[in-house]
C-alpha cells in the first residue's frame, strides 16, 4: 500500500467522505484521512471547510498524524481564526510535554500560526522553552522569536523576548547560538538603528568560537552576522581574519563564500605593506577555484560573485585564467558567467590563449554564446593593444564563415576597434563592404554605415554603397537613419563633386518626410551648416574623435563596494543593491566597505563601525533630504506652472561638496558609456549645439556670426557660444531606482537650456517623465513640460533639452546657484540638487550705453567691489573680448595704460541686475586682474569669486584670488 | 530566508508545497509553473525573479525543486540546502521520482518541517535525522535515548551517536578521482585538472579519534629531512575542503586532518590538483573532409600508464555532423557502433592494459545541405576507469585512537582502494 494513492481521488461529495473518515472511530482510518487531506491541500484544492474536523485529530499521542494536523493548522488557521482558537489547549499543554521533541514542536508550529489570539497565548510557554533545559527545544524557540517578531514586533519587545535572545548568544550549545544569531540579525534588519546584536570584541569572540563547533548552516548564519562587523582597527580585523580562514576548506559552498565576504569586507582595513596581507590573498585563489568544480547552480553562483570579486581584487585570480575555460558541457549560464570573467582577467600575459579559446566558442551552437565570445574578441583587442591585430585577423576569419550573426556582431566590434585604433586597420574595410547584403539588424547595419561614412575617402564606391541602403530610408530604424545621415553628409564633405545629389536626397528625406524629431533636427543642422559655412561644416562633422577606453561594463564602484558586502547573497547573483528587489524595510540599508584605519587612532573612532554597519544610512549627498511636505508638494506636480513652496534644506551647501565626491567616479563611468556606443551620439551632441547658436548669429547684433565661434572653439570641433559646464551626473542611479540623470546648463539663443541626460539603468521600462523646480535666487522654472515622448527602455539613454523660464517664484539659495529639481517618473519621484553657471543668466541685452556706464561706474558704493586675479591666460585683450561676448559679457570701452589693456565691461542678469567690470590685461603678462562692481546690493552677492569661477572658466584658465 | 519550498513533476504539478513565511502566497506556486517549467526557452538561469520574488530551482531526473523567497537571502546555502535536500531524500526512500516522492509525501513534510525552521536551515545530517523521523511514532522511546536525540541533533558532534558497538572494527577508504582535460588538436594540455574525493566507510566503536595522512606536499616538505625518501612522491594540492567533521582550524595551522567519523559512509574530503597529473589516455584525432559529402575520421588512443594495471570500460566518443548519412567503421579492438539518436560513433573497449595504443578509422557520407553554417565540431569525449589515482595522491596512514573503549590502532581492519574515473575528458579536433 502506497501514499501515491491520496493524489488521485477526485470524486465529487470526497468533502463529506473525508467528514465521515475524519470523525471515524478507528485510528488508521483517521490517519488515512488526513493524509488525504494533506495531499488534497498540496495541490491546492481548498479544504478549509475541514476544519473542525482535522483540528478534533490534534489530541492523539501518535506523532506523525499530530505532524499532520500541524501542517494542516499553519495553512488554514489564518482563514478561520475562530475555530483556530481550538487548537490553543493542546499547544500550551504540548508545550509541558516531558518529550523535547515535543515541547519543541508545539512551540515551532505555534509560531507558525499567524492569529492574534493564538499568539497571545504563546508568549508564556515560548518564554519557558526559551529557559528549556533541553538545547533542542532552546533553538527552537530562538528562531520562533524571530516568527513571532514578524507577525507581532511590539509583543516581542514589550514581553522582553529580544533580551533573552541576547542572552542565547552567549548559550553552551553551538547550535542554540546560531539559532539566536540568525534570529537576531533578521530582526536586526528591521531596525537598522536598534544597535540589537550589539557587536563588541566579546561578542565577536563568542561568535567565533561557537564557529567551530556549529552545523554548517549555523556557520552560514554567523558568518554572514559577522561580516556585518565593522573591527576597531587593523590588529582586530586580522585577528578575525585568521580565525576564519579555516572556513575557506568547509565542504560547503556557502561556508566558503560567506567566510570570503568577511575576509573581503576587513582586509579593506589591513595595511596592503603587511605580510598578513599578501598571505590572505594567496589563501583567497584555491577556494574560489574551487567553487567551480561544485554542481552547475552553485558553480553560476560562485562565477557572478567572482565577476564582483574580480573587479574589486583583479590581483586574486589573475593567474587562474584557465580555469575559467569553458566546457562543451556547461549549462548556458555558466558559460556566460564565464566568459565574461575571462575578459576581466585577460591581460597580454594570457591574451594568446584567451583568443585561442574564443575562438572555438564563435563556432559554438547557442547563439547567445556565439555572440558574446565575438563581442570579447572585439574587447580584447580594445583592452590589449598588443593584440589588437591578432583579434582583428581572427574576425575577419569569423566573417569569412558566412554565418549571420557571427559576421554582424564582428562588424559591430570591428566598429568600435577603429574607435580606438583608428586608420590602423583599414585594409580589411574591403572585406566587410563583401558582406554588406547581410546585414539584417539595425546596429550592424549602423555599424557599416558609420565605417563606410568614416572612411568614404578610401572606398571607392562609397556612394553607391550608401546609396543602395538610402532606397529603404523610411523602413529603417532610426538609428539606422540617423547613421546613414551622417555618413552621407560626411561622404559629400569628402567628395563633394560626385554625391552632391546624394546629399540633397538624404537632406529632403530627413527634414521634409520623416516625422522623426531627432531625424529631422539632425537633417536641419547639416543643412544650414552646409550651406552657410562648408569650411565650418567640415571641421564640424569630420572632427576628431575621442578615443574610447577599454573597461566598458565595470559596476560603478559604489554599487560595487556595496555588492562585495553582499557576496554569496542574491544581491551578489542579480549585481544590484537590495533595495532594488526586495519589498519594504527589509536590506534597505546601505552597507559599505570599512575604511582603512590605523591602530593607533583605532580606539578613537568608534563612529566607523556605526556608518560601516549599515546603522546610518548618510543622507544621500546630492538628493535632497525627502521632508514631507516638500514631497506632498512635488508628488502633484503635473507640468503645471511651477508653484512649488517646500521648505529650503539648509544642508544644501554641504550637499554640493558631497556630490563632487560621489560624481567622479560616476562622471567617467558615463564618459565611457558614452564614448563606447560609436561615433554618433558624440557627433549628435555635437550638432545638438548648433542649431540654437545659428539663429543666435542672425537675430543678435552682438554676435560675431558662425564663423567667429567656429574660430572661437580653437578647432576642436565644437561650436563654441556662451561656455557650456561639462556634464556632471546630478542624480545617480543608486539613488533613483535605475534612473541616472546627468547634465548642464546652457544659454543658447537667448533662452536657458538645462541639458538632461537620462539613463535608464534598470530592468523595467520608465514612462511618464516630469520635472519641477524648487523656488530658486533666480526664479528658474521649466517653460515646458519635459519632453521625454517615447518609453525610456532599460539600459537606453535619451538626451533632453529643457527650456527654462526666468519667471518663476524667487527664494534666496545658499549657495546663490543651488537649483533644487525633482523628477517624477512611473515609479517614483526624486530628489537632486545641482548647481548652474551664474553666466547662463547673462542676457544679450547686457550692453551698457557708455554714457550710462561711466554713470553708474561712479554711483556704485566703494563695499560692493571685488578684486581678483585670474592667472595663466594667453588670450590677448581682443580675443579675451570676444570670448567673452560670446557668453554674453559686453566690452564697452577699452583704454591702454603703459602697456596694459583696459576693458570696461557690462553684464546684465536675467533679473535685471546689472554687474559692471574691469578687466586688465598686460600684454606679455598671463595674469589678469578684475575689478568687479556689481551696480546693486543684491547683485553684491554674486561674490568676486564667483564672477571669477564664470571668467576663468570662459577663458580656460587656472586662477588664483587677490582678495 | 527561505519563504517556501516547492516540489513540481516534469508536467508543472505540485507534489510538495511548504510555505514558511507569510510573504509567500500560492500565486508562487503558479508564477513558478508558468515562467520556468513551461517557458518556451532553455532555462537560462537557475535563478529567476517574477515580480519581485525569486526562485532558485535544481532539476533531478525529472523533478524540480524549487526553492522561492522575497529577500536578499544567501543564494550559496539556498542552493546547499536544496542539495542536502535531495540527499536526504535518496537516503530516506532511494530514488528521486514522482512516484516515490508521492509515495513519501508524510515523510517529506515532515522532514521539511525539521530541517527547515521558518526558512532557517537546522541539522540535515542523514544519520541524525534516522534516529528520530522514522515513520513509526516514538511512543517506544525512552527518557534517556529522547535527550540522546535532542543532544545528537543540536550537539557538537551531530553527525555521530553514542554506543555504537561493532565486533570487528573496520575500514574502507576510497581514493576516488575523476580527471579532466581539454586538449587541442595538436596534442596541447589547454587545460587539467583532478578532482578527488577521499571516502571512507566505517565501522568503528565508540567515539574514535582518527588522523589520515597522505603524501602532501606540504606536510612532507615540513618533516622531510631527507630521511624518508618519499619526498619525490609528494603531490601539490591546489585545495581541499572537509566533511564537516573535520576540525578545520587544526588543518589551518598544523595542516593535520583530525576527526570523528560519522558511522558508516561519509565523503571525508574533496580536492583538486593540477600539478604533475598522470594522463591515462591520450586521443589523437584526425579528421579529413573530402569533398562536401565525406568525411575522414581516423582516432588514435593510446595508454600512459604502467602496463601491469589495467584500465576498463573504456569509450570514446566521436562526434559526427548532424547531416550524417551512412557511416563505415573499422577499428583494431573493441567495438565501434554509430549511434544517429546521439549523432556520435561511440567506441567501447572493455579492458585496455598500459603502454599500449589503439586505433579507429570511419568513413562518414553526408547529405549535403544548404546550411550555410558549418559543424562546430564538438571535441571528443572520452570515459573510463584506472586502478590507481591519476593525482598520484597515496594514503599515508589512517591512525584510529579510541580513549574510552581502549582498542588499539593494530585491531582495525583497514582497507585501500584507488579508483581515477574520466571527469570530463577531451580532446578537440
Amino acid at each position: 500500500m502506497t501514499d501515491s494513492k491520496y493524489f488521485t481521488t477526485t470524486k465529487k461529495g470526497e468533502i463529506f467522505e473525508l467528514k465521515a473518515e475524519l470523525n471515524s472511530d478507528k485510528k488508521e482510518k483517521k490517519k488515512e484521512a488526513v493524509k488525504k487531506v494533506i495531499a488534497s491541500m498540496t495541490v491546492g484544492k481548498d479544504v478549509s471547510a475541514l476544519f473542525p474536523d482535522v483540528v478534533n485529530c490534534m489530541q492523539t499521542d501518535n506523532l506523525e498524524l499530530k505532524k499532520l494536523v500541524y501542517l494542516y493548522l499553519m495553512n488554514y488557521a489564518k482563514s478561520q481564526p475562530d475555530m483556530a482558537i481550538m487548537a490553543v489547549n493542546t499547544f500550551v499543554k504540548d508545550c509541558e510535554d516531558p518529550n523535547p521533541l515535543i515541547r519543541a514542536l508545539a512551540v515551532r508550529t505555534m509560531g507558525c500560526i499567524r492569529v492574534d489570539k493564538i499568539t497571545e497565548y504563546l508568549c508564556e510557554p515560548l518564554r519557558k522553552c526559551l529557559k528549556d533545559e533541553d538545547p533542542y527545544v532552546r533553538k527552537t524557540a530562538a528562531v520562533c522569536v524571530a516568527k513571532l517578531h514578524d507577525i507581532n514586533a511590539q509583543l516581542v519587545e514589550d514581553q522582553g523576548f529580544l533580551d533573552t535572545l541576547k542572552d542565547l548568544i552567549s548559550d553552551s550549545n553551538p547550535m542554540v547560538v546560531a539559532n539566536a544569531v540568525a534570529a537576531l540579525s533578521e530582526i536586526a534588519e528591521s531596525h537598522p538603528n536598534s544597535n540589537l546584536l550589539d557587536l563588541n570584541p566579546q561578542s565577536i569572540n563568542k561568535l567565533l568560537t561557537a564557529l567551530n563547533e556549529c552545523t554548517e548552516w549555523g556557520q552560514i548564519f554567523i558568518l554572514d552576522c559577522l561580516a556585518n562587523y565593522t573591527p576597531r582597527d587593523d590588529r582586530e580585523s586580522q585577528s578575525i581574519c585568521e580565525r576564519v580562514t579555516p572556513r575557506l576548506s568547509h565542504a560547503n559552498s556557502a561556508v566558503v563564500l560567506s567566510a570570503v565576504k568577511v575576509l573581503m569586507k576587513f582586509m579593506e582595513m589591513l595595511p596592503k605593506d603587511l605580510d598578513y596581507y599578501g598571505t590572505l590573498l594567496k589563501k583567497l585563489a584555491p577556494p574560489l577555484v574551487t567553487l567551480l568544480s561544485a554542481e552547475p547552480e552553485l558553480q553560476y553562483v560562485a562565477l557572478r560573485n567572482i565577476n564582483l570579486i574580480v573587479q574589486k581584487r583583479p590581483e586574486i585570480l589573475k593567474h587562474e585564467m584557465k580555469v575559467f575555460f569553458v566546457k562543451y558541457n556547461d549549462p548556458i549560464y555558466v558559460k556566460l558567467e564565464k566568459l565574461d570573467i575571462m575578459i576581466r582577467l585577460a591581460s597580454q600575459a594570457n591574451i594568446a590563449q584567451v583568443l585561442a579559446e574564443l575562438k572555438e566558442y564563435a563556432t559554438e551552437v547557442d547563439v547567445d554564446f556565439v555572440r558574446k565570445a565575438v563581442r570579447a574578441i572585439g574587447r580584447c583587442a580594445i583592452k590589449v593593444e598588443q593584440s589588437a591585430e591578432r583579434c582583428v585577423s581572427t574576425l575577419l576569419d569569423l566573417i569569412q564563415t558566412k554565418v549571420n550573426y557571427v559576421v554582424q556582431e564582428a562588424i559591430v566590434v570591428i566598429k568600435d576597434i577603429f574607435r580606438k585604433y583608428p586608420n590602423k586597420y583599414e585594409s580589411v574595410i574591403a572585406t566587410l563592404c563583401e558582406n554588406l547584403d547581410s546585414l539584417d539588424e539595425p546596429e550592424a547595419r549602423a555599424a557599416m554605415i558609420w565605417i563606410v561614412g568614416e572612411y568614404a575617402e578610401r572606398i571607392d564606391n562609397a556612394d553607391e554603397l550608401l546609396e543602395s541602403f538610402l532606397e529603404g530610408f523610411h523602413d529603417e530604424s532610426t538609428q539606422v537613419q540617423l547613421q546613414l545621415l551622417t555618413a552621407i553628409v560626411k561622404l559629400f564633405l569628402k567628395k563633394p563633386t560626385e554625391t552632391q545629389e546624394l546629399v540633397q536626397q538624404v537632406l529632403s528625406l530627413a527634414t521634409q518626410d520623416s516625422d522623426n524629431p531627432d531625424l529631422r533636427d539632425r537633417g536641419y543642422i547639416y543643412w544650414r551648416l552646409l550651406s552657410t559655412d562648408p569650411v565650418a561644416a567640415k571641421e564640424v562633422v569630420l572632427a576628431e574623435k575621442p578615443l574610447i577606453s577599454e573597461e566598458t561594463d565595470l559596476i560603478e564602484p559604489t554599487l560595487l563596494e556595496e555588492l562585495i558586502c553582499h557576496i554569496g547573497t542574491l544581491a551578489s547573483v542579480y549585481h544590484k543593491p537590495p533595495s532594488a528587489f526586495v519589498e519594504g524595510s527589509r536590506g534597505v540599508m546601505h552597507k559599505r566597505l570599512p575604511a582603512r584605519t590605523g591602530s593607533g587612532e583605532g580606539t578613537e573612532c568608534p563612529d566607523v563601525g556605526n556608518a560601516a554597519g549599515g546603522s546610518a544610512p548618510e543622507a544621500a549627498p546630492s538628493i535632497i533630504p525627502s521632508q514631507g511636505d516638500l514631497l506632498g508638494d512635488l508628488l502633484n506636480l503635473d507640468l503645471a506652472p511651477p508653484t512649488t513652496t517646500g521648505p529650503t534644506p539648509s544642508t544644501s551647501g554641504m550637499q554640493m561638496g558631497g556630490m563632487d565626491l560621489l560624481g567622479g567616479g560616476l562622471e567617467s563611468l558615463v564618459g565611457t558609456l558614452g564614448g563606447d556606443i560609436g561615433g554618433s551620439p558624440a557627433m549628435g551632441a555635437g550638432f545638438g549645439a548648433a542649431p540654437a547658436v545659428m539663429p543666435a548669429s542672425l537675430n543678435a547684433p552682438v554676435g560675431g556670426g558662425l564663423g567667429d565661434l567656429f574660430d572661437l572653439g580653437g578647432g576642436v570641433g565644437m561650436p563654441m557660444g556662451a561656455y557650456i559646464p561639462p556634464k556632471t551626473v546630478w542624480l545617480p542611479a543608486m539613488k533613483a531606482k535605475g534612473l541616472e540623470i546627468s547634465g548642464t546648463f546652457a544659454r543658447r539663443a537667448g533662452v536657458i537650456q538645462m541639458e538632461l541626460v537620462l539613463t535608464n539603468k534598470a530592468m523595467s521600462v520608465m514612462t511618464d517623465f516630469a520635472i519641477q523646480f524648487n523656488r530658486n535666487s533666480f526664479g528658474l522654472a521649466p517653460a515646458g513640460p519635459l519632453q521625454v515622448l517615447t518609453p525610456l527602455g532599460p539600459n537606453q539613454t535619451i538626451e533632453v533639452s529643457l527650456p527654462l523660464s526666468t519667471v518663476g517664484p524667487v527664494m534666496k539659495m545658499d549657495p546663490l546657484n543651488n537649483l533644487q529639481v525633482a523628477v517624477k517618473n512611473n515609479i517614483d519621484v526624486f530628489y537632486f540638487s545641482c548647481q548652474y553657471p551664474i553666466s547662463m543668466l547673462f542676457v544679450e541685452d547686457g550692453k551698457m550705453e557708455r554714457q550710462v556706464f561711466l554713470a553708474t561706474w561712479k554711483d556704485i558704493p566703494n563695499d560692493n567691489e571685488s578684486q581678483f586675479q585670474i592667472q595663466d591666460c594667453h588670450l590677448n585683450s581682443e580675443a579675451a573680448s570676444n570670448k567673452l561676448q560670446g557668453s554674453n559679457i559686453f566690452t564697452i570701452a577699452k583704454r591702454t595704460v603703459e602697456g596694459q589693456d583696459m576693458l570696461y565691461m557690462s553684464i546684465k542678469l536675467s533679473n535685471g541686475i546689472w554687474v559692471l567690470a574691469e578687466l586688465k590685461v598686460q600684454a606679455g603678462n598671463p595674469n589678469y586682474t578684475v575689478i568687479e562692481l556689481p551696480a546693486s546690493e543684491i547683485a553684491a552677492q554674486i561674490n568676486a569669486s564667483e564672477f571669477k569661477q564664470q571668467t576663468d572658466l570662459n577663458i580656460n584658465c587656472s586662477e588664483e584670488t587677490v582678495n | 530566508m527561505i519563504g517556501g519550498l516547492f516540489i513540481y513533476n516534469h508536467k508543472g504539478e505540485v507534489l510538495i508545497s511548504r510555505v514558511y513565511r507569510d510573504d509567500i502566497g500560492r500565486n508562487a506556486v503558479d508564477a513558478f509553473r508558468v515562467n520556468v517549467i513551461h517557458a518556451r526557452q532553455q532555462v537560462r538561469s537557475p535563478v529567476t525573479n517574477i515580480a519581485r520574488t525569486s526562485f532558485f530551482h535544481v532539476k533531478r531526473s525529472n523533478i524540480w525543486l524549487a526553492a522561492v523567497t522575497k529577500q536578499n537571502v544567501n543564494a550559496a546555502m539556498v542552493f546547499e540546502f536544496l542539495y542536502k535536500m535531495c540527499d536526504v531524500m535518496t537516503a530516506y526512500f532511494g530514488k528521486i521520482s514522482e512516484e516515490n516522492i508521492k509515495n513519501n509525501f508524510v515523510l517529506i513534510y515532515e522532514l521539511l518541517d525539521e530541517i527547515l525552521d521558518f526558512g532557517y536551515p537546522q541539522n540535515s545530517e542523514t544519520g541524525a535525522l534516522k534516529t528520530f523521523i522514522t515513520q513509526t511514532g516514538i511512543k517506544s522511546q525512552s527518557k534517556e535515548e529522547q535527550s540522546q536525540i535532542t543532544s545528537q541533533v543540536t550537539g557538537q558532534i551531530g553527525w555521530r551517536r553514542e554506543g555504537i558497538k561493532y565486533r570487528r572494527n573496520e575500514l574502507f577508504l576510497d581514493v576516488l578521482e575523476s580527471v579532466n582535460l581539454l586538449m587541442s588538436p595538436q596534442g596541447q594540455v589547454l587545460s587539467a585538472h583532478v578532482s578527488g574525493r577521499v571516502v571512507m566507510k566505517s565501522y568503528l566503536s565508540g567515539m574514535p579519534e582518527c588522523k589520515f595522512g597522505m603524501n602532501d606536499k606540504i606536510v612532507i616538505d615540513k618533516q622531510g629531512k631527507g630521511g624518508e625518501g618519499a619526498t619525490g612522491q609528494s603531490i601539490a594540492i591546489d585545495d581541499c575542503t572537509f566533511h564537516q567533521c573535520v576540525r578545520l582550524s587544526k588543518f589551518d595551522a598544523e595542516r593535520s586532518i583530525s576527526f570523528i567519523p560519522p558511522d558508516g559512509e561519509c565523503e571525508l574530503m574533496r580536492y583538486r590538483t593540477t600539478k604533475d597529473i598522470i594522463l591515462p589516455f591520450r586521443v589523437i584525432p584526425l579528421v579529413r573532409e573530402v569533398g562536401r559529402t565525406k568525411l575522414e575520421v581516423k582516432v588514435v588512443i593510446k595508454s600512459n600508464f604502467k602496463p601491469s594495471l589495467l584500465a576498463q570500460k573504456i569509450e570514446v566518443r566521436i562526434p559526427t555532423p548532424l547531416n550524417t548519412s551512412g557511416v563505415q567503421v573499422i577499428c583494431m579492438k573493441g567495438k565501434a557502433k554509430y549511434k544517429a539518436s546521439e549523432n556520435a560513433i561511440v567506441w567501447k573497449i572493455k579492458r585496455m592494459a598500459g603502454m599500449k595504443e589503439s586505433q579507429i578509422s570511419a568513413e562518414i557520407e553526408l547529405l549535403p545541405t544548404n546550411d550555410k553554417k558549418k559543424w562546430a565540431r564538438p571535441p571528443i569525449s572520452m570515459n573510463f576507469e584506472v586502478p590507481f589515482a591519476p593525482s598520484g595522491l597515496k594514503v599515508r596512514y589512517l591512525k584510529v585512537f579510541e580513549p574510552k573503549l581502549n582498542y588499539s590502532d593494530h585491531d582495525v581492519i583497514k582497507w585501500v582502494r584507488y579508483i581515477g574515473r574520466s571527469g570530463i575528458y577531451e580532446t578537440r579536433c
